[in-house]
């Protein structure tokens, strides 16, 4: 086997997500690395949640539609998804709750009979799963005890009369390779913000954004952060450029609709100069849309969110590794130049899980803002060759810090003096050729596949997993731009050399990267847009690549 | 010392604003000498004429957007306990549209003073009614009367959990300045509302000082007592305009619980790598 995938699925409530990763993690154990795609409704009892965990001897960031084992808990499991079995699939299932042909576990048995509760059907079944795929127990018993700190010994019980209940089928070999943390998107930028020297995280819950909400909670004492919950998207962002003020390395997390209240806080934060890091996890709208489901429409919303004109700074991270490295980069970017700065992600880079390689990421450490010398009487909007003012933080007692929303002048007094209002405009400005300047010497486009290749997948974010798979198998060219803004013009003119079809990949139905690239002369041949809510399969973009290559 | 800037005075001749300017001056050249020194204030304002005292004092100031004045305010204290936070914010801004916030400062007692100018008319946009104008205010939006009753924020600021609440006058600089102070020192949230008169979009200045008296022999630690104070005059029918001191409580505040951990932000990559080990 290459690659195999295993798929689990329930109701909402059946710890399908725990499950999800206890299956990963026996697989990382057995030296796989792993993509876990996570599908589940905006519901918290009943409905049909899934996962596929898929493994290879390769880095994965994608996930495929054809199942080698499935582990349906209830009916809807396997009914949907019965036509992704391939020819010898394994169907896991407990023949009192589910009708299905394949491997009987008799769950609600044994469950009855070790007084179980009904939430370690998942452990019994992933038992099941052990034995027939010819994963030794000691290795489930491990994962178990790592994961279910509560109730481990019935889950371990339950779990190993799964393991008993069947017979091996097939023997998943280990590989000479050792294990890498599985993450979550957020949680690997969640990281990189820390590593950057974040002081402050200020969110509103909201899908696929709330979990770096948690993770910081999580995490605040360890590394002395302050978390803070406000009442309203406008109360978080404009409480952090209060952070920001007193000198708090600080960032915010939404969605689409919580941005949509923040965009007077993006515009003020472009006025007055105050660092801030915005990360906005995409899902799929318009309005309320999906809320547990991808996309990514919100390109040009957040590149023009907020009145006024002030340069900003944009990243599109594709993968752990640079979710972490980039989010450190956009905080030092915010602070070195004063602006706000975006991290753009989806649902499916948010909430996917994925091997993590520390050691593979460049390093980067915080770099200190420009500093008030103290020479001459300060002045928080003075005008410099880079546009950029040194900043004096409070408490200072040599100077008085005044922060603006009106037009002002170099002190920080409202004007609206056509001379000063002129000046500052082009003083802000002048922020954005500096940081462009600054990019350069950084790759922001990168190459992958069959570099020489003269047909090129244009892609961005999330996507980046699947299309790099892809065209390693097609013999495909990958173009992918990481910074959206400024956009790398150079960079990625420069990726276009000796590419005679460009076909655009991406999760929305307008094609929001061509109208980017179309802004700066590029064009694209071929567009495949997917706008249902759900990213990519592996097979799915396959198949639809080869209809345009035809 | 010098607190004026080169910021040249904008408010209307009679400006209620102007009282309130001058307390805040007498209030804050008295700090230094009482410990805080003058670099760890910072005002905070709106949009809209109270606002623009931030340009009128030589202190450190946010001047923010409309009706968000006070998350930026939590934002700083909670940065830096340190610092005496201070907001200024007008009837239209933290009764009317950032109003949610106003109330959640209050539910959080956090230690931020903020100080409403309540004019009752939205001046700066010449005139329109606000969440105070009495009912049938005739505005520029409202030719017939506005057909709303007014809130009474008082009211609402005891019932969201505020600690300090008071009322003052711009006729009344004195009671101003004694309240302002009151309330800076006060460690929770304080609410100074301020009968501020807008001479010329709301002139009550002759009908305030027909009704205003200052409050005598009243408990502000009693709730009950507040409430029935509070209630004397609901901001739309004739009656009798209490000002002074009418809550004030001890009560532990929400920055207390954002102390420093300690573990600061050095030696982050080693303690990042440790941590991945859980996720092994």
């Amino acid at each position: 086997m290459n690659s195999f995938s295993v798929l689990i699925g329930g109701s909402a409530g059946y710890g399908i997500d725990r499950s999800s990763l206890i299956l990963a993690h026996i697989l990382n154990q057995l030296g796989y690395r792993l993509y876990i795609y996570r599908d589940y409704p905006s519901l918290i009892r009943g409905g049909h949640t899934f996962s596929i965990i898929r493994a290879a001897k390769e880095r994965i960031n994608a996930h495929s539609n054809k199942v080698d084992f499935l582990l349906a808990l209830n009916q809807d499991t396997f009914d949907s998804h019965a036509e992704k079995l391939n020819d010898k699939a394994i169907v896991l299932f407990d023949p009192d709750s589910v009708k299905a042909e394949g491997l009987d576990v008799p769950i609600t048995k044994i469950i009855r009979e070790e007084k179980a509760a009904e939430i370690t059907r998942n452990t019994c079944i992933i038992g099941a799963f052990c034995k027939a795929a010819g994963i030794g127990w000691e290795i489930l018993e491990k994962e178990i005890k790592a994961n279910m700190p509560k109730e481990t010994e019935i889950n371990l019980k339950v779990a190993r009369r799964g393991y008993d209940a069947v017979k091996e089928l097939v023997k998943i070999d280990s590989l000479p390779q050792p294990a890498l943390p599985i993450l979550s998107g957020n949680e690997a930028l969640s990281l990189g913000l820390i590593k950057g020297g974040l002081k402050t995280y200020v969110g509103y819950p909201m899908t696929p954004s709330s979990t770096i909400l948690h993770f910081m909670a999580e995490a605040a004492d360890e590394f002395s952060l302050k978390v803070v919950q406000p009442e309203s998207e406008i109360g978080v962002i404009l409480m952090a450029l209060g952070f920001s003020y007193a000198g708090e390395k600080v960032a915010v997390g939404t969605s689409g609709g919580g941005f949509c209240l923040m965009t007077e806080g993006v515009s003020f934060s472009g006025m007055a100069e105050l660092p801030l890091v915005i990360i906005v996890g995409q899902r799929t709208g318009p309005s309320t849309g999906l809320p547990t489901y991808t996309g990514q429409t919100e390109l040009h919303f957040v590149l023009n969110a907020g009145q006024g004109e002030f340069p900003r700074f944009m990243v599109a991270p594709g993968d752990p590794e640079e979710a972490y490295y980039w989010a450190t980069f956009a905080l030092n970017l915010a602070w070195k130049y004063q602006i706000p700065s975006f991290i753009l992600t989806d649902k499916t880079m948010a909430e996917g899980g994925f091997n993590f390689d520390i050691n593979s990421i460049q390093d980067i450490e915080e770099e200190p803002p420009l500093l008030w010398d103290r020479k001459q009487p300060y002045k928080r909007y003075q005008v410099t060759e880079t546009g950029v003012s040194p900043l004096a933080l409070v408490p200072d007692k040599d100077a008085v810090i005044k922060i603006n929303s009106y037009e002002h002048d170099e002190a920080g007094i409202t004007i609206e003096n056509e001379k000063i209002t002129a000046m500052m405009q082009e003083k802000r400005q002048l922020k954005g050729p500096a940081l462009a300047k600054e990019l350069d010497q950084y790759e922001t486009v990168k190459v992958y596949g069959k570099k020489s290749a003269p047909t090129a997948i244009l892609c961005w974010g999330s996507n980046k997993g699947v299309c790099v798979e892809l065209s390693d198998k097609l013999g495909l060219k990958v173009i992918y731009p990481l910074v959206l803004s400024p956009f790398p013009v150079k960079q990625f003119q420069k990726a276009l050399k000796g590419v005679k079809k460009l076909i655009s990949v991406e999760n929305n139905a307008t094609g929001q990267l061509i109208k980017l690239i179309k802004m700066h002369g590029f064009e694209v041949d071929e567009k495949i847009f997917k706008y249902d809510g759900r990213p990519f399969a592996l097979d799915e973009l396959e198949e639809r690549l080869k209809r345009v290559l035809k | 010392m010098n607190l004026d800037t080169h910021a040249r005075n904008d408010w209307c001749p009679g400006c209620g604003n102007f009282a309130i300017l001058n307390a805040v001056k007498a209030v804050l050249t008295e700090l230094p000498e009482e410990g805080t020194p003058l670099e760890n204030v910072i005002i905070f304002s709106g949009i809209g004429q109270h606002a623009k005292i931030a340009d009128y004092l030589n202190v450190n100031s946010f001047y923010s957007l409309h009706g968000r004045a006070i998350p930026p305010a939590e934002g700083a204290k909670l940065a830096n306990p340190n610092l005496k936070v201070i907001v200024f914010s007008g009837d239209g801004d933290s009764y009317g549209e950032g109003i949610e916030h106003l109330i959640f400062a209050a539910k959080r007692n956090i230690d931020i003073t903020v100080i409403v100018h309540d004019n009752r008319v939205y001046a700066l946009t010449t005139g329109q009614y606000t969440p105070t104008s009495p009912f049938g205010f005739k505005g520029r939006s409202t030719p017939e009367g506005t057909q709303e009753r007014p809130i009474n924020p008082m009211e609402l600021m005891l019932a969201s959990g505020a600690t300090y609440i008071a009322r003052g006058y711009s006729g009344n600089i004195p009671l101003l300045k004694k309240i302002i102070k009151e309330a800076i020192s006060h460690k929770g949230f304080s609410l100074v509302e301020v009968l501020q008169v807008c001479v010329t979009f709301n002139n009550l200045y002759d009908y305030y000082n027909k009704h205003v008296y200052e409050l005598k022999d009243h408990d502000p630690s009693s709730y009950e007592e507040a409430l029935k104070r509070i209630r004397e005059w609901d901001y739309n029918s004739e009656a009798p305009i209490s000002l002074g001191l009418y809550y004030k409580k001890e009560m532990p505040t929400f920055d207390d619980s954002f102390a420093d951990k300690g573990t600061g932000v050095l030696g982050r990559e080693s303690r990042i790598k440790a941590l991945l080990k859980n996720y092994l």
